[in-house]
């Protein structure tokens, strides 16, 4: 807590140097739109941006035979959006999570969880509908389990979901014996396959689940909550918002969208099992965190997330079809987390702020040395 | 400025005209101070005097913005805490800043441990700790114990201890004593008695007169953010006389007239209130249209009262009524519901989201009650919020700027009217104008004054009593948890209530007496 605080300080100090209390009711007279904190956002969007023109332009120049053909084109980039599209969904319910100020380690194990217990037997007897809300009810019911342990047992965020996470993967081995669920459903195993409009659908699940994401952080009353909690919990608290509850919810939206990926995955492999999406918790924390989203909470785009989901996928497409290794893969994907946490920290303290310390500290240093 | 002349060499440490500025406020305006070696120097002043921020420059935290800093007679800024201890200037803070899970001698010896090639001799650092815990007469104090199983006290024979291992020529002590029982407090003078035999400087910082009679050599006393008086002698300076320039003011504060309406019926009723080892046996009453101020230094329980009352923390005894109807312990949202809003003491920390909008910090508790359905209407919320914004004249009028850029008074405004957007009776303010800049302060006033007159009820706690007296038509003066006077703000003077506030001073044995 004291530690955010500090920072807090720090970062304000530049802002409030800049213009004195008298000066800036007149600066603020004038429209301010450029410093309006979603324009900021859309920035750091258009840097996404860059980086993904960067890949394709990287791309075109190492396959230029691919790259020929208009066709082999749209449909590359049909194959990055399908890749992104699982761990897209459960980056935005970790989007959630983080702006309200936790983490959720657990979000592979759930999907693996949610899987398995959807393509069990038994479930399939049920029909798709039944494999459909099974995943759902399993990953909201396990997302739940963690809040709670958080909210109301008073976990550390990082300890609850890294015991879900070993329970889940767990039980997940247990429920299939460790063997591959084979999805028998000809309709779970179409989702994958099909198209609307040229797009495929599991890319038009995670669009309106971004959507809809996008709707519920900035137009609802849930969203405003998520800020203001992540943004301040003693604030949010003192001001009568119910925390606890609220951020039990965050859980089991995260869980939720760890159901709907299940699905995804399982129509993907037309199968299940407990090994599934390994590592997509760090996946998705890396890419809301360079998507904007900051880790200690309280602010983070949806938009942003959605473009960090994507530009990991295009450059693991990238080194496919360059026939890369993937060792040397993981070894970009680890700089460019660096890079992009250095870019963030780099805004919070502010060019001025770092021209104004050096142009401070040299002269007064050059007097110590000479007394 | 002839003694300083003469005794020149002897000044380890001199100040002059040190300012030092927060966002919205002037934290140090022109400070003096001149510290000699071998002396014990107390620094006296109300709460938000400049006494911490003080302590921040030398101690190496913060850097001021301008004046001269003489360490050893040559002038000096540094770089950082690191920076300070290694000149010789060591800071013992109220909160001790040492490692809980690594024994006495690790943390005597954090940062500089004996070593050669990246290895700590474990042994020798033991020992010169041993030795160091020895000088100061309590070797009995095992090197190698955890420092979480040592009390209070012994944690700051150990914060002691490491100042020595830096060979520090000026220790500063933030209200040692604070922290102490009454025989531990002897010790520490002791102690005191005979760093300063050695030599070496001690800056004091207490708010008990008693104390700085009997340890204290020289008395500089701060008065909103300037020294009021330097190197007052400790023992022979009247308390009225110290008193006073502790509390006169440079700045006469404008408080609005009192109407003379008489109250109206009772909004707040609060009985045997309590929490153990923090207050005991509160009562009081607000009725609407009335502002009930509480008197009381830090850590007399007077905030802890307020946010237990509000829900914040959970009240052990006791009972809480709002209209009537008896409120739930510990539940903000129960308390807010009754009508009860409070602005926290630390607004940073505990009530603004500073990178989010004006508008969303004032809809902070409201916002639900705009949306439809669940969703928000940005439109609404920013009308809103900007009519109880005009009505605070709140400076700049753009709703939508980040609360981060504004002064602390108008952060302040912006917290008062998050619950003047809802449906508030009672309004609770702890240390309202704290980092508020005189100017500002006389809005917020009127805009407390204001609310009254409109049936509201308020009930404020400050650390400046003038404020308190100025502002209230009804006074509590609290002391280590207790409520030890209640009366009409007209009926007590400045330097009474600050004799009541104050643990200690000369006139304790009367304030037991109206206790009782």
């Amino acid at each position: 807590m004291s530690v955010r605080s500090e920072e807090t300080v720090k970062r304000e100090a530049p802002d409030a140097g800049g213009h004195g209390a008298p000066a800036s009711g007149a600066v603020a007279a004038g429209p301010r739109w450029w410093r309006n904190e979603s324009a900021e956002g859309m920035w750091r969007n258009l840097g996404l941006v860059g980086v993904l023109l960067a890949l394709f332009a990287i791309g075109a120049i190492i396959r230029p035979d691919l790259y020929s053909n208009i066709d082999w084109v749209t449909n590359n980039m049909m194959v990055i959006l399908t890749q992104a599209a699982a761990i897209g969904v459960v980056t935005v319910g970790m989007t959630f999570v983080i702006i309200g100020g936790g983490i959720d380690l657990s979000v592979g194990a759930l999907i693996a969880l949610s899987g398995v217990w959807a393509t069990t037997v038994a479930t399939q007897s049920f029909g798709p509908a039944g494999m459909i809300f099974t995943a759902i009810a399993v990953g909201v019911g396990a997302g739940l389990v963690n809040g709670l342990l958080i909210a109301y047992g008073r976990l550390v965020p990082f300890i609850a979901t890294l015991a879900m996470l070993v329970a889940a993967r767990g039980l997940a081995a247990a429920i299939s014996g460790k063997q591959t669920q084979v999805s028998g459903d000809q309709f779970i195993n179409s989702l994958a396959k099909e198209r609307v409009l040229g797009v495929p659908l599991l890319v038009i699940i995670l669009l309106v689940v971004a959507g809809l994401g996008w709707v519920l952080l900035n137009r609802t009353t849930f969203g405003r909550r998520t800020v203001a909690i992540g943004g301040n919990a003693e604030a949010a608290r003192l001001a009568g918002i119910n925390v606890r509850g609220h951020t039990m919810l965050l859980y089991a939206l995260s869980g939720l969208c760890c159901g709907i990926a299940a699905i995804m995955l399982t129509s993907l492999a037309t199968s299940s099992q407990a090994a599934a999406a390994e590592l997509y918790e760090l996946d998705a924390i890396a890419a809301a965190i360079i998507g904007g989203t900051l880790l200690s909470g309280g602010r983070g785009t949806i938009v942003g997330s959605l473009f960090g989901v994507i530009v990991f996928s295009a450059i693991t497409n990238l080194f496919a079809i360059a026939n890369l290794p993937t060792e040397v893969q993981n070894m970009v994907k680890g700089a460019i987390i660096v890079v992009a946490v250095l870019i963030q920290q780099l805004r919070f303290s502010s060019v001025t702020q770092f021209a104004r310390r050096h142009g401070l500290s040299r002269p007064k240093a050059g007097t110590q040395q000479q007394t | 400025m002839s003694e300083q002349v003469v005794d020149s060499a002897d000044v380890v440490l001199r100040l002059s005209d040190v300012v030092k500025t927060f966002p919205g406020v002037r934290a140090l305006d022109g400070v003096e101070l001149e510290v000699r070696a071998g002396e014990v120097h107390c620094l006296l002043g109300q709460n938000g005097a400049g006494k911490s921020t003080l302590i921040k420059v030398l101690a190496g935290v913060h850097r001021p913005d301008s004046g001269r800093v003489e360490w050893l007679g040559e002038q000096v800024e540094f770089s950082g805490p690191q920076a300070a201890m290694k000149a010789g200037i060591a800071t013992i803070y109220q909160e001790l800043d040492l490692v809980d899970y690594l024994t006495v001698a690790e943390n005597i010896y954090l940062g500089h441990e004996p070593r050669s090639f990246g290895f700590v001799h474990k042994g020798q650092a033991a020992r010169q700790a041993a030795e160091l815990l020895g000088r100061l007469g309590h070797g009995e104090i095992p090197a190698g114990r955890m420092v979480k199983s040592l009390p209070a006290a012994g944690k700051q024979i150990v914060s002691m201890a490491r100042a020595l291992s830096h060979s520090a020529k000026l220790i500063i002590m933030d209200e040692p004593s604070a922290v102490l029982a009454h025989d531990e407090v002897d010790n520490l003078f002791r102690i005191i008695r005979e760093l300063t035999a050695q030599g070496i400087a001690v800056v004091y910082i207490s708010h008990r007169l008693e104390e700085i009679r009997e340890i204290g050599d020289r008395v500089t006393v701060l008065k909103d953010g300037r020294t009021s008086a330097v190197n007052l002698p400790a023992r022979s300076t009247p308390t009225r006389d110290l008193v006073s320039r502790m509390t006169g003011r440079s700045i006469e504060y404008v408080f609005p007239e009192r109407p003379n309406t008489a109250p109206g019926e009772r909004l707040l009723e609060v009985r045997g209130l309590g929490r153990s080892g923090e207050f005991t046996h509160v009562d009081l009453d607000v009725h609407a249209g009335e502002i009930v101020g509480i008197a009381g230094l830090v850590g007399s329980g007077r905030s802890e009262v307020l946010e237990t009352i509000f829900g914040a923390r959970q009240a052990e005894a006791g009972t809480v009524v709002m209209n009537g109807k008896t409120l739930p312990p510990g539940n903000v949202a129960a308390a807010v519901r009754a009508g009860i809003g409070m602005a926290p003491e630390e607004r940073k920390s505990q009530a603004l989201l500073l990178g989010e909008p004006i508008y969303r910090n004032m809809t902070l508790t409201t916002f639900p009650g705009y949306a439809t359905a669940g969703f928000t209407d940005a439109g609404k919320e920013q009308s809103e919020a900007l009519r109880v914004a005009d009505q605070l004249e709140l400076r700049p009028r753009d709703v939508r700027r980040a609360v981060r850029t504004l002064s602390g008074g108008n952060q302040q405004k912006v917290v008062v009217g998050r619950w003047l957007l809802g449906d508030t009776r009672l309004l609770i303010l702890d240390e309202p104008t704290r980092g508020v800049d005189v100017g500002a302060r006389a809005e917020l006033y009127q805009v407390i004054r204001d609310l009254a007159a409109n049936g509201v009820g308020v009930l404020l706690v400050s650390s400046e009593v003038p404020e308190v007296l100025g502002l209230s038509d009804r006074v509590l003066v609290m002391r280590e948890g207790r409520v030890v006077r209640s009366a009409p703000a007209t009926e007590l003077n400045e330097e009474d209530v600050l004799d009541l506030v104050m643990a200690g001073s000369l006139t304790a044995a009367t304030t037991e007496e109206v206790a009782a």
